[in-house]
Parts: structure tokens; C-alpha cells; sequence
């Protein structure tokens, strides 16, 4: 049984990277959009498999409670992003904006950038998560400078000075972390292994791991958007094409801060060690309250969801940060619940701008009337987004700031304020966006509503019941993650 | 371990720091690329020996990546696109060289206070190289912060790359560090392709990365 595990696990890995050559090959765009959606779905697939075949913890690959959870959403999520990339493709064929040698070099990239992620989960090795995160990090530059506009270039160059930064941190704080190992583990791979770290923790010297941890929270926060280190992340939401700005938010986000957690939890097992959590918490809520003011003067409405993207991670890090198990509970599903719903509205964002030909919020007026699909669809993500009740954001918000309530009040409020504030900024735009005279080319949209609807459907029935078997599993990851 | 060995390996990872403050006093240029292929000879070098007194073989491919790709093929490439775009001129800098030199050697004895306590344990080699290594890293991001063009941070960047490979490499018996030096490969080579590719200078008609920042949209 622990064969065919394995098997599945180097599945998921090759899957993507063959498909990745397969797609760099093929001229046609209908022929490479589908296939790009069909590889996406069987890597989704076989990782759902995973729930029930648990291969034994390899020297570079591991499976465990915790990376399940994230390797499942981002398949899931990088299958539904290709079913929408597909419509949103073809068009900016149609329009002009991309050739096709570019568009192979997209869908390529794409599957490249899907392996990248699914490595970085799977990796049992924190240099193997450390080279995968880079690689990741890599192929979305290239992504976010596609369209090779002015302010693309700009976005990209930005992204990939700031990125690279962050990673040079992260891996600083890698071979410190290996340092503190080797004296307890001895030298060579074991020292390096997640699986390993893990269990010996209690032994390393703590005064190391401060210092790794310091910098690994730097080097992976600045992936993972948190203020004051975003400074990339609006340009490049705004800049790339719609799909990636998806995946960006929905996936890259999530799989950076894994890596902070994996960190957080050697840290937590060392008695001698910094609490990690302060540090957390406080780069959570700055992200927040700064998000939150800064969602006032957007004027781009990509950018104005990027800014959406470094409010959420904020809360998702904050509650992380606090820590135990019903905090932790909460983090997780704010985790998924952001994750599709910032994608959806990513996928209706896509398909607006496509119809109305422009980024710009004041140009687009009256959605619901000239498109009532996409316009309400819109309205129903923003909604969620906001935190507004029955939807499952409402549900995961308020329980991170009644957990955080019972321990440290003041946190609590300043949190409470932050969101209420994002909320205010929101709604104002979208006012406008959904609702009064349509404004602007109304030109019918043929793209397909599956994967929006879908992430929406899925939001909204989390918000009014979670089966009680997904409770007790969360709760037992929560715990796990100290 | 003879003292020997010891002080030549101490030697060179001074020596890259030494080159770390020449490349933040350079305000031409090609003064700026020949330094730096001096940054990566010598970081060629302190992999090498570290290299023959670890006794790990692996790492003269480190080095080897090292002087070849940093220091031959990377400054030659700028060189010519330095030409090519014609941006040969001196080099704008944020804060004056004095403050910036300053600021650096208050970040050299930052770093010596912060790592030499904490590897007591780690042996000697491990923890001056390292000490010296994040000294390097941080000086190249002060050059990154305080240098306006897109070459010098380019340069700013790879010689924190250097850096990391020193601490990894002084890590003794780390594994994948040749693996981690190829992947750093990638990204500087992927960076020099940028600049040529993109042609910075050609569509915003200048290297300044201030300059990019006018085509932020958000604008009302």
C-alpha cells in the first residue's frame, strides 16, 4: 500500500512537469488550454487520493496531516483556475494582447509553476522547499511581465528584486536551521529533514533558532505579502494576466506561509526557544490595518483585490500567530475560505475587464444591469470577501477574533477595527461597480461561469454547514500545528 | 585542523568582505563589474579551499560555477549590455558614499555581535565564516537599498548571493548546497537575460528604477 502512496506522490509531481513539456510543444490554443485544464484535473484527482493512501515519509518527499490540507486546495484551486484561463486566454488571443508563442509559453510556465508549488508542499527537505518556493517565485515573474506593457516590466522587475531578496533571507535562515541540526543530528540529509526537525527540536540550541526564525519570517513573509515587505504584491496582481493574479493570491500566498508554519512548528517544539507567535501577530495585524486603509484610494480594481489578498493573509497570520488550537482551527479555514473566494472574484474581475476594456474601478458602472451573471456574482464574492454572514469568511473571522477575545482583548479590537474598516472600503466600491447606469462597452461575455460559481457555491455552503467528519479532521490539524 | 588552514580560510572570507565595501564606493560603471568579478574570484576561491580542508569534493563544483558563471561569463554579459544601452555614465546613489560607507561598517560589527555568541558550539571555522558571510549579505543589500540603476542592484544582489554560498558552504557538511548554487545560477543568469531582454533602457530610456515608477497606475 506504502508503494502505490508513493507512487501517487511522485504522480502529483510528474504530472504537472510532463504536462509542462507536453504543452511547451503544441501551437494550438484550444488544443493546449484543454489539455492544461485536463492535466490540472488529473493532478487534482490524484491528490485527492491522498486522504486515503498515506505513504511513509521519504528522505526528500513527505505526506502528513498538515501538507494534505494545503496540497489538496491548491490542486483543486489550480484545476478550477485553468478551467477559467482557458476563456480568459482565448480572448486576449482574439484581442490581440498575446501572440501565440506566447500564449505556449504561458501554459508551459503554468504547469511549471503548478509543480513548483506541489514540490514545495510535498518537500520533506527544508533546501528542497527552498529551491521549489524559488522556482516558484521565478516562473509567476515571468508571468506577471507576459504582456510586456510598461508597467508589466515594472511590476515584474519589482516582484523579482523584492522576491529575490526574500528568498536570499529565507535561505539564510535555512543554514542556520541546518547549523542548530547538525550539532544534535549529525551532519548530512537528516539534519535537513523536515520529519526529523521536527522531532529533535527540543534539543537544538535556541539561540540559533531565534536567528533562523527571524530571518525565515522575513524571507518568506515578504512571499507571503505581509507589511510592511508587500510592496510587490499590488503591482503584481495588477500587472499579469487575471488567471495568475488568481493563483497568486489563492495559491502562492498559501504556500509561502506554509513554509512559515512548518518553521513555526520546530520553533513551538523548542521549550528554550522565542515564541514565534508575537512576531506572527503583530506583522498579521500591521498587514491588516495598513491593507485596510489602503483599500480607500484604489482606483485599479486588481490592485484593489491585491491590497484584499494582504488584508487576509494578515488575518491568516495573525491567527496562526496566536496560536492553540481553536485559533489555529480558525487560521486554516479563513486560509481555504480566502483562497476561493479570491479567486472567484479574480475570475469575474478577468472576465470584466476583458468586456469593458479597462482596470480602472470609476470607468466600470452598473454590472448587475448589463451583465447580471458576472455582476452578481461579483457582488455575492465581495460579500464574502467583506465577511459579511452566511458565507464562510463571516464564520472563520469571527472565530479567530472571538478565540483572540478570551486571551488578549485589545488584539481583538484592533483586529475588529481593521476588518470593519476593509469592510467600509469595499462596499463604497463596490456600490458602484454593481449597481446605477451601466457605463461603458456592454458587449455579452461568452466566457464560462462554471469555475466562479463553483468556488462561490462551495464559500456558501461552508458558511451554513461543514460536515462534522471535515470539523474533527480541522481541529485535529489545528492541533498539530501547535 | 592546522592553523594554517584555518587562516587562509579566514583570509578569504575577510577578503569578501573587504571587496563588499569596494563595491559600495564605486561610482563608475565598469568599475563597478570589475570589482565584482574580483567578489566572485574570491568567493570561487574561499569555496575551493574550503573545499580541500573539509575534504568534500562536491564543492569545487561549487566553486567552479562560482568563478566561471560570476566571474568570467556575468561581468563580460553586463559589460556588453552595458554598452549596448549605452548607460556607461557614473552611477546615482541614493545616500552619499560616506554616510554609506558608515552605515556598513556599523552593519559588519552588527553582524559580529550577533553571530559569534550564538555559534559558540559550532567550531571555529563555521562561526567566523558565517559572521563574515552575513556581514557580506547585508552589505549587499545596503548597496541594493542605496544605489538607484538596475545594474548595480543587480550586482547588489548577487554579491548577497555570494554571501549565502560562503555560509553554506562554511556550514560544514551541509547537503545540497550544489543544488541551492545552481538553482542561484538560474535566477542571475534569468537576471542578466532580464535586463537584456527587457531592454529597460530602451522603453523607459533609462536604467533608473525610480524612473519605472511613474507607469504605477492607481492613479484616479
Amino acid at each position: 500500500m506504502t508503494e502505490f502512496g508513493s507512487l501517487l506522490v511522485d504522480a502529483i509531481l510528474l504530472l504537472p512537469a510532463v504536462s509542462a513539456a507536453l504543452l511547451a510543444l503544441f501551437r494550438d490554443d484550444r488544443f493546449t488550454g484543454k489539455l492544461n485544464a485536463i492535466a490540472s484535473f488529473a493532478t487534482f484527482v490524484t491528490s485527492t487520493s491522498l486522504f486515503v493512501v498515506r505513504p511513509e515519509p521519504g528522505t526528500f518527499l513527505i505526506v502528513d496531516d498538515v501538507n494534505v490540507v494545503f496540497i489538496v486546495l491548491t490542486t483543486f484551486v489550480a484545476f478550477t483556475t485553468s478551467v477559467f484561463s482557458a476563456s480568459y486566454i482565448s480572448h486576449e488571443l482574439e484581442s490581440g494582447r498575446l501572440t501565440p508563442s506566447y500564449l505556449r509559453f504561458y501554459h508551459a510556465m503554468y504547469q511549471v509553476l503548478m509543480f513548483a508549488m506541489n514540490l514545495a508542499l510535498l518537500s520533506n527537505n527544508v533546501g528542497l522547499m527552498w529551491v521549489a518556493i524559488e522556482l516558484a517565485t521565478l516562473t509567476t515573474v515571468v508571468m506577471v511581465g507576459l504582456y510586456r506593457t510598461p508597467a508589466a516590466l515594472e511590476a515584474a522587475w519589482k516582484y523579482f528584486i523584492l522576491g529575490s531578496v526574500g528568498i536570499a533571507l529565507a535561505l539564510f535562515g535555512t543554514i542556520l536551521v541546518y547549523l542548530a541540526a547538525r550539532s544534535v543530528v549529525g551532519e548530512g540529509l537528516e539534519a535537513m529533514a523536515w520529519s526529523v526537525l521536527v522531532r529533535e527540536a527540543p534539543r537544538f540550541d535556541p539561540h540559533l533558532l531565534n536567528l533562523a526564525f527571524a530571518f525565515l519570517l522575513l524571507g518568506y513573509g515578504t512571499k507571503v505579502g505581509l507589511v510592511p515587505l508587500h510592496a510587490w504584491l499590488p503591482d503584481a496582481h495588477a500587472e499579469g494576466p487575471t488567471p495568475i493574479s488568481a493563483v497568486l493570491s489563492g495559491l502562492l500566498l498559501n504556500v509561502a506561509l506554509f513554509a512559515v508554519l512548518r518553521f513555526k512548528m520546530i520553533m513551538s517544539a523548542n521549550p528554550g526557544a522565542l515564541a514565534p507567535g508575537p512576531l506572527m501577530v503583530t506583522l498579521g495585524l500591521l498587514s491588516v490595518l495598513f491593507a485596510a486603509l489602503m483599500l480607500y484610494r484604489r482606483f485599479d480594481i486588481k490592485r484593489l483585490f491585491a491590497y484584499s489578498s494582504i488584508e487576509h493573509m494578515g488575518i491568516i497570520t495573525f491567527a496562526f500567530g496566536m496560536g492553540g488550537p481553536l485559533a489555529n482551527f480558525a487560521g486554516l479555514l479563513h486560509m481555504i475560505y480566502h483562497s476561493l473566494t479570491k479567486s472567484a472574484i479574480f475570475f469575474s474581475v478577468g472576465h470584466i475587464a476583458q468586456i469593458k476594456g479597462t482596470q480602472r474601478i470609476p470607468d466600470i458602472r452598473g454590472l448587475t444591469a448589463s451583465h447580471p451573471l458576472l455582476g452578481w456574482g461579483l457582488v455575492l464574492g465581495v460579500i464574502a470577501i467583506m465577511g459579511l454572514p452566511p458565507t464562510g469568511i463571516f464564520m472563520s473571522e469571527f472565530l479567530v477574533i472571538t478565540s483572540t477575545f478570551a486571551r488578549a482583548p485589545a488584539l481583538a479590537v484592533a483586529l475588529g477595527l481593521g476588518l470593519l474598516l476593509a469592510m467600509g472600503a469595499l462596499l463604497q466600491w463596490l456600490n458602484g461597480l454593481a449597481f446605477g447606469e451601466p457605463h461603458g462597452p456592454d458587449t455579452p461575455s461568452k466566457a464560462s461561469y462554471v469555475p466562479m460559481l463553483a468556488h462561490l457555491a462551495l464559500v456558501l455552503a461552508a458558511g451554513i454547514y461543514l460536515p462534522p467528519s471535515l470539523v474533527a479532521w480541522f481541529q485535529y490539524v489545528a492541533g498539530l500545528l501547535g | 585542523m592546522d592553523h594554517l588552514a584555518l587562516d587562509v580560510a579566514h583570509f578569504l572570507a575577510g577578503g569578501l568582505v573587504l571587496v563588499s565595501f569596494m563595491l559600495l564606493y564605486q561610482d563608475r560603471m565598469f568599475g563597478l563589474l570589475n570589482i565584482f568579478a574580483l567578489h566572485a574570484l574570491v568567493v570561487s576561491l574561499s569555496v575551493a579551499w574550503q573545499a580541500h580542508i573539509q575534504l568534500a569534493p562536491y564543492l569545487y563544483i561549487t566553486a567552479a560555477i562560482a568563478l566561471v558563471v560570476k566571474a568570467i561569463i556575468i561581468p563580460v554579459a553586463l559589460h556588453h549590455i552595458v554598452l549596448r544601452l549605452g548607460i556607461h555614465r557614473t552611477i546615482e546613489t541614493v545616500v552619499g558614499i560616506g554616510q554609506t560607507m558608515l552605515a556598513g561598517i556599523g552593519l559588519v560589527a552588527l553582524s559580529i555581535m550577533v553571530m559569534l555568541p550564538i555559534t559558540a558550539e559550532a567550531g571555529t571555522l563555521t562561526r567566523e565564516d558565517l559572521a563574515f558571510s552575513l556581514s557580506v549579505i547585508l552589505l549587499g543589500l545596503l548597496m541594493m537599498i542605496s544605489r538607484r540603476n538596475a545594474v548595480s542592484q543587480v550586482i547588489g544582489f548577487m554579491s548577497i548571493e555570494n554571501g549565502l554560498i560562503l555560509a553554506a558552504t562554511a556550514a560544514k557538511g551541509m547537503p545540497l548546497v550544489v543544488e541551492i548554487s545552481v538553482a542561484f545560477s538560474i535566477i542571475v543568469a534569468l537576471t542578466v537575460v532580464g535586463i537584456f531582454l527587457f531592454r529597460i533602457r530602451e522603453r523607459f530610456d533609462t536604467m533608473d528604477v525610480h524612473a519605472l515608477e511613474r507607469f504605477r497606475g492607481g492613479q484616479p
